[in-house]
């Protein structure tokens, strides 16, 4: 695989990550259980689409086919979607969402952390600046998972129950295939292993101090970085593309 | 003949939507301004990722220039060196202060996962018994506070370096 195409499939599975977590979170927005964590929620949401925006648009000049942000978020099908399982599952209760969310902020700032070295200068300016907004979301769903891990019977039971429900999406953020060894072999991006390390120090260090079990079922699922993704994409996917679909190339 | 300081002087008649007492130059977004002939580019680097504020804001530079005579006006957006918070002016802290929200102070370092909450003096009563209600406020670069004495609820514009 040559590098270009390589760094085009790399940055748009990075920039699907953040769009569909993005587009999950901001459906808190006016549901949050408290009028804080509304406006929490909704923060990380317009970090995670600024990142998203600032991601696409880059893969869109990579790719030189004359398609920007908005054609790559809005104007793709299911399968060209290259986000993390993980992402893309429902919200379910507070507790699920900030789950997901914190296996996730885990692996972006190590990631982001390397990458802001990156050999690749634009690349780079946005890890840099996108890690400032991460360390803050890490930061805020730890204290949570720990708040409910070790709060009440009630918030202990259903924050474990999130876990167990989306260990099986967490090996797959280490996926690695050509794209990767292209642009590891070029110093673009980090091995993931040097990442999966960094991981599993902060997931290890904050659930034992939630007091939470990591389940003892191995059991993984992968796909998404082939496009290959569970039912809860597409439902986001009408819902998000649906004015495009319905007025093609509409603006305001 | 205009010259760049004079387009620097005309910046500072363009307001941050979103905190209106603090000029682009205040808030430290400007990163460059170039003059060849009678063009002009301006560049610009975002607060955060997603400021829904930096469209409006390189529309109303565009704007005043055009205003100030100025036609030719392109603006940039760069990512790097990303913005920090340090590059709020030192005038820019005390107008922040005089309108209410409290600026940002020195930090810990934030790689430190359970670190307490900075110490932010109220900017009513300036009493720093104060607590931090959410680290998310009304926009992405604010915090929620309240002041424990005068029990004002005030914003802090929160570090980020």
């Amino acid at each position: 695989m040559e590098k270009q195409k390589a760094l085009y499939e790399y940055v748009l599975r990075l920039a699907d990550d953040s769009l569909i977590l993005g587009h999950r979170v901001s459906e808190w927005c006016g549901h949050g259980p408290i009028l804080e964590e509304d406006i929490a929620l909704t923060n990380l949401a317009l970090d995670l689409i600024g990142q998203a925006t600032s991601l696409l648009n880059y893969a869109g000049e990579l790719e030189g086919k004359g398609r920007d942000g908005d054609a790559l978020a809005f104007l793709r099908y299911e399968r060209e979607y290259k986000n993390l399982l993980l992402v893309e599952q429902m919200n379910g209760d507070f507790g699920k969402t900030i789950m997901r969310q914190f296996l996730f902020d885990a692996f972006r700032k190590p990631l982001f952390e390397k990458l802001q070295h990156s050999t690749d200068q634009h690349l780079a300016a946005i890890a840099e600046k996108s890690l400032k907004e991460t360390k803050y979301h890490l930061k805020h769903t730890s204290e949570w998972v720990i708040r409910l891990g070790d709060g009440t019977e009630e918030s202990h039971i259903r924050i474990q129950e999130s876990l167990d429900a989306l260990w099986k999406y967490t090996n797959e953020i280490f996926y690695k295939d050509d794209v990767d060894s292209v642009l590891i072999a070029e110093n673009i991006i980090p091995s993931s292993e040097e990442i999966k390390a960094e991981w599993t120090k902060t997931v290890n260090d904050v659930l034992e101090q939630a007091t939470l079990t990591i389940p003892s079922n191995n059991w993984i699922q992968e796909g998404g970085r082939k496009g290959f993704h569970t039912e809860a994409l597409g439902y986001l996917l009408a819902e998000m593309q649906y004015m495009q679909r319905a007025y093609p190339n509409m603006t305001w | 003949m205009v010259t760049e300081k004079e387009i620097w002087n005309y910046l500072e008649e363009v307001f941050d939507p979103e905190i209106p007492v603090l000029t682009v130059v205040d808030l430290g977004v400007i990163r460059s301004v170039e003059l060849i002939e009678d063009k002009c580019k301006v560049v610009i680097t975002p607060t955060y990722s997603g400021c829904p504020a930096m469209k409006l804001i390189e529309e109303e530079i565009i704007a005043k220039l055009n205003e100030k005579g100025i036609s030719t006006v392109s603006v940039e957006l760069t990512l790097s060196p990303a913005w920090s918070t340090d590059w709020i002016t030192e005038s820019g802290k005390q107008k922040l202060l005089e309108y209410g929200i409290a600026p940002p102070q020195d930090e810990v370092d934030k790689s430190v996962l359970f670190a307490e909450p900075p110490k932010v003096p109220c900017p009513q009563c300036k009493s720093v018994n104060t607590r931090m209600v959410s680290l998310f406020g009304s926009t992405a670069c604010k915090s929620q506070y309240q002041c424990n004495d005068c029990l004002e609820p005030f914003d802090y514009f929160k570090c980020l370096k």
